[in-house]
């Protein structure tokens, strides 16, 4: 049974259609990517999982029952937009907002206690808020989220404001998160993020799903048989045409390297059979599509339809 | 419920240890309390020359009732009315005091005619005498059932007209109930303002700070506004009645001034400087006291903490609306304006009000929900019919709980809404929606 289920909700402001049924399926102890350009509704939908909004038609099932107010209290929620009371100090706000998510101040300021020093950051426990900058406040902020161990977690483009080495640190605690029971929707523009966390994913364009999967099952989907074959060239390479077609060919250091795209049904060892007798194969690979290639690529063909 | 009672303490702690709360909590006694002795001491030093007052006494009851004052003196006339008004003001540059006979049995009447503003201490002292005066009949014919002693409570109507050169009589506002009418209107008016702009500048600040909608994902957005509502709401009384706690130890320690208690060794010294003017000043303390008694304290009070909830709650929710609806400190204005108005409105009509507290007007402007909070406040102590009060009360309560109910669809609508201006329009499609 899916950890969180959406069925069909769409959701309209006016006459703008924000959602169109859009089903999503996350597994549980799963990393899902919600992906798709600016404005495709990706935060609609992810307010309504957390009944800021409401939906005009559909369903959402947690564990398979339809999600309740009370649910609420097992999300964490990092939103895109996001801040602090800037006059707050830290702990008393890092309190405060674990307080509204039900934990006692005790319990949390003994598990703040343990994320502080985990990510070492004691001595701002007493400081104002405007005294951090934007990325020490995201800090804080995933802690937030974080800190009541919730059961689903939504992260709304986590890595925004941050420098590489916390991106990284953020990763890792997503990563072990997951590993510790928890399942986590993340929604991002950063393909490569996507394809390092995610397990399955599901991209949105206008208002509609228009791909959704496991991850590798996905790149599969998408490849186009080319090959990449690197070899020290020995004479020119002379491949039957109507069969194989050499998208790009570059030397670098006395290897050569082409991608080759299979055509016709031929199967990639009908290609090596053609290189070998001629030159000395180095690496053979297949090329799968990025996220990034497919991301472009899906979105440009629906908008090119419409 | 919780979790309300979390955003309050937040919003009430924040505010209440703030520097310029605890400066405007001090400061503010200070100023009343000095609003309240000041024009004591002016008063007494205007008030030095001797005042003399003509009594053209009809009804024969006070003669000789009105015994000789530190600066005012009493003697009688018996011609008519317009010879000696002529006589005494003109003439003799006095005042006249006329009680007519009355057309049921008891004096309770009378006109205070004066070319200059008679001051606060002549009005005070004569209505006392004339009061105590026809008390004291009523009791003796009464005997001393405690019911007729209740029921023999009079109250005098003294109505003072000022006379200029002309001869012209205009009605004058030397009465403590105007002042008080005037003062609680105006305390409602910026308290309201005060601290709904607080609310407006509170939901802003968690708007553009971007943090409110980390907060609603825990808490429903009606808790969240409604939390900060009441959280200022209690910042407002608790500093409502730190004025007053404030203010009345600031006015006992002028009061052990004026008294002079041999007790105080501090105060001595500055007893012997005020030694003249001091005992004086005693006086026309007690006597502000007795006007004061005249009114009815506990229904001024408890109406100045009703209708100070009451109207905050009314237009902090509008303004928690307009906080929630607005990107920008700019665009506020648009909204602000018309949500003032009626605020402004009645402090604009406070002349017509003080003049005709039982008008048609002012009854129907003080049931409105948006102008009874200070229409009321300056009805009360001219004294207001229980109906009345009960009805205003009424309808500001069923007021304040539609306002909250819009604005709590403008508020959860507005908060999430980035980078768009909005209109009218638009918002009417929020309260629909």
């Amino acid at each position: 049974m899916p950890a969180l289920q959406t069925i069909n909700v769409s959701k309209s402001y006016g006459k703008f259609k924000a959602l169109d049924k859009v089903s999503i399926e996350v597994g549980k102890q799963s990393i899902f990517g919600l992906l798709g350009p600016n404005g495709a509704g990706k935060t609609t939908l992810i307010r309504i999982i957390n009944m800021i909004s409401v939906m005009d038609e559909g369903q959402i099932l947690l564990n398979g029952k339809a999600i309740k107010q009370s649910d609420i209290r097992n999300i964490g929620y990092l939103p895109e937009e996001r801040g602090l009371y800037k006059k707050m100090k830290v702990g008393e706000q890092a309190i405060y907002l674990a307080q509204l998510k039900g934990l006692s101040k005790q319990d949390a300021i003994k598990r703040l206690k343990y994320w502080f020093e985990k990510f070492e950051i004691d001595s701002w426990w007493n400081k104002k808020v405007e005294e951090l900058s934007k990325g020490m406040q995201q800090k804080i902020q995933f802690i937030a989220t974080v800190l009541h161990q919730p059961k689903l977690l939504i992260f709304d483009e986590p890595f925004s404001g941050f420098d590489p080495i916390n991106v990284n640190l953020l990763k890792d605690e997503i990563l072990q998160l997951r590993d510790d029971g928890a399942t986590i929707i993340f929604s991002t523009h950063n393909m490569a993020s996507v394809e390092e966390l995610c397990d399955h994913i599901a991209l949105i364009d206008n208002s509609k799903t228009i791909l959704s999967g496991e991850i590798n099952e996905i790149k599969n989907r998408f490849k186009a048989n080319i090959f990449e074959v690197v070899y020290h060239k020995q004479s020119e390479l002379s491949l039957p045409a109507g069969h194989f077609e050499i998208v790009d060919t570059k030397e670098e250091r006395g290897t050569q390297i082409s991608q080759i795209r299979i055509l016709n049904g031929n199967k990639p060892n009908d290609l090596l059979k053609q290189i070998l007798p001629t030159s000395e194969v180095v690496s053979f690979k297949e090329m799968l599509p990025s996220m990034n290639d497919i991301f472009i690529q899906q979105v440009n063909s629906k908008e090119g339809r419409s | 419920m919780n979790k309300i009672i979390l955003i309050l303490q937040r919003e009430y702690l924040t505010r209440v240890k703030k520097k310029s709360f605890i400066i405007m909590t001090i400061l503010g006694p200070i100023l009343m309390a000095a609003m309240i002795i000041l024009p004591t001491y002016i008063a007494d030093w205007s008030e030095s020359t001797e005042k003399r007052v003509a009594v053209l006494d009809e009804t024969g009851w006070f003669l000789e009732k009105f015994k000789e004052q530190d600066n005012i003196s009493f003697y009688h006339v018996y011609e008519g009315l317009e010879l000696e008004k002529d006589g005494a003001l003109y003439e003799r540059g006095d005042m006249l005091l006329y009680i007519p006979l009355p057309e049921l049995n008891v004096p309770v009447n009378a006109q205070l005619f004066s070319t200059k503003q008679p001051g606060l201490s002549v009005t005070a002292y004569i209505k006392s005498v004339m009061r105590q005066e026809v008390e004291n009949r009523k009791l003796l014919a009464s005997g001393i059932d405690p019911e007729l002693i209740k029921a023999a409570k009079a109250k005098i109507n003294l109505a003072t007209i000022r006379v200029d050169e002309e001869g012209i009589e205009t009605k004058s506002n030397t009465e403590v109930e105007v002042g008080l009418a005037i003062f609680a209107g105006i305390m409602i008016y910026f308290f309201i303002f005060m601290f709904g702009v607080q609310v407006l500048k509170g939901v802003m600040e968690e708007k553009s700070s971007r943090i409110v909608e980390v907060i609603i994902s825990s808490v429903k957005p009606f808790q969240l506004m409604m939390g900060k509502i009441i959280g200022i709401a209690l910042v407002g009384l608790t500093q409502f009645l730190l004025w007053i706690v404030l203010t009345g130890i600031f006015l006992l320690i002028f009061q052990f001034g004026f008294m002079g208690d041999g007790g105080l060794d501090l105060l001595n010294q500055q007893n012997q400087l005020m030694q003249q003017s001091g005992e004086a000043g005693m006086d026309k303390f007690m006597l502000i006291t007795e006007v004061l008694d005249g009114t009815n304290f506990t229904v001024m009070i408890f109406g100045f903490l009703f209708y100070f909830l009451g109207g905050y709650l009314l237009y902090a929710s509008l303004f928690a609306a307009i906080g929630g609806a607005v990107d920008q400190d700019a665009d506020t204005q648009q909204f602000m304006m018309p949500v003032s108005i009626p605020l402004i409105f009645s402090i604009a009509m406070s002349g017509v009000i003080i003049n005709q507290p039982d008008g048609a007007l002012s009854v129907w402007l003080s049931m409105i929900p948006f102008t009874s909070p200070i229409i009321m406040m300056m009805r009360i102590p001219f004294g207001v019919p229980l109906w009345q009060l009960w009805t205003s009360m009424a309808l500001l309560i069923l007021g304040f709980i539609g306002s909250t109910w819009i604005a709590g669809k403008i508020y959860r609508t507005g908060i999430l809404m980035y980078g768009k201006k909005v209109g009218y329009l638009e918002i009417w499609k929020w309260i629909r929606g």
